[in-house]
């Protein structure tokens, strides 16, 4: 696979995809795991079809941005439509996503288990 | 443009259905200094790159249309993926140190557990603007030393120096080619955070 990283080219594309929305859900983190609650169904606009396809099992924001190769941004839009019609869950970071707030200790513990035992 | 719908990449290599809580980590530096290969060399996935594009006047875009006006920030970064547990999932993203994308930093890295700033002794000039920003935004980040064959070989001690480098931030020699190094870094500032965080607990 040696596609361009992310299409950007040509801003009327993503235009067309976000129906010319420029605001994103900001609640969606870059590692927002994201599961969909159903399959694409006929007539569904061909994104939403393809990130309901690759949630089956849980995808991460900026998973599902390199793999359709859109910008985060486009990709929280979208997320946000199908959030509002029900086919996607969100599992949001434990970490508040607020700037220099330390993660407690019992956390990283674990991420350093883990990481031992790799 | 045709229908993308069907053409769902077959190698993806999918989370775990238990998979409840991702976290971050960014790994910083100058250009060709390894981040990329560092991020290869413990992800359980082959490295993706996405784009961040950032309108500066993007809040708020009326019907107007005044859009010819903005601005626009575009930021390329890697990542990889390692599952911690059943769980938990850490993303390591590889960005680089340059000054737009610094403009970003609050908007993709807010919540990150901690950086790495990753440093080639060639070009330790790189390095200072990453440090400086991480300290500003007060982000936890550990010093890695990617030590090329090649080249003088510099303590760290030379090194810290030559970085104004205060003395609690740890410092770790590695080779970004090497699993076992790359996780050892990891290791490394995941240590310093949990004593940080025990630290800050022992305050409250």
């Amino acid at each position: 696979m040696t596609r361009k990283p992310v299409d950007t080219g040509d801003p009327d594309r993503l235009y067309t995809i976000t129906g010319g929305r420029s605001r994103a859900d900001d609640s969606f983190d870059l590692v927002t795991l994201i599961v969909s609650e159903s399959g694409p169904v006929p007539g569904m606009q061909s994104e939403h079809a393809r990130i309901l396809e690759l949630c089956r099992h849980p995808a991460a924001v900026v998973e599902i941005a390199a793999e359709l190769g859109l910008p985060v941004t486009v990709v929280r839009i979208l997320l946000g439509d199908l959030l509002d019609m029900g086919r996607i869950t969100a599992r949001h970071p434990r970490a508040a996503p607020s700037v220099a707030a330390m993660p407690d200790s019992a956390l990283l513990q674990e991420v350093l288990h883990g990481l031992r035992n790799l | 443009m045709g229908s993308a719908t069907s053409e769902l990449p077959s190698h993806r290599t999918p989370l775990n259905d238990t998979a409840e809580t991702g976290l971050k980590i960014v790994v910083v530096g100058g250009f060709g200094v390894g981040k990329t290969t560092l991020v290869r060399s413990v992800s359980e996935i082959r490295p993706l790159n996405t784009e961040e594009v950032m309108t500066q006047a993007s809040v708020g875009v009326d019907e107007n249309g005044a859009v010819a006006t903005k601005t626009t920030t575009t930021v390329a970064f890697d990542f990889g993926r390692i599952s911690l547990n059943d769980s938990m999932v850490l993303y390591l993203f590889g960005a680089p140190g340059q000054e737009r994308f610094w403009f970003l930093w609050d908007r993709l890295f807010s919540g990150t557990l901690g950086a790495v700033v990753l440093v080639d002794t060639r070009r330790m000039d790189d390095s200072w603007y990453a440090i400086d920003r991480l300290e500003h935004h007060r982000t936890p980040f550990v010093v890695a030393v990617n030590r090329f064959d090649d080249g003088v070989r510099h303590s760290l001690d030379e090194i810290r120096q030559a970085l104004a480098l205060p003395a609690h931030v740890p410092m770790v020699d590695c080779d970004a080619r090497s699993r076992q190094s790359g996780k050892d870094v990891l290791i490394t500032l995941v240590n310093h955070l949990h004593d940080l965080a025990i630290a800050q607990e022992a305050t409250l």
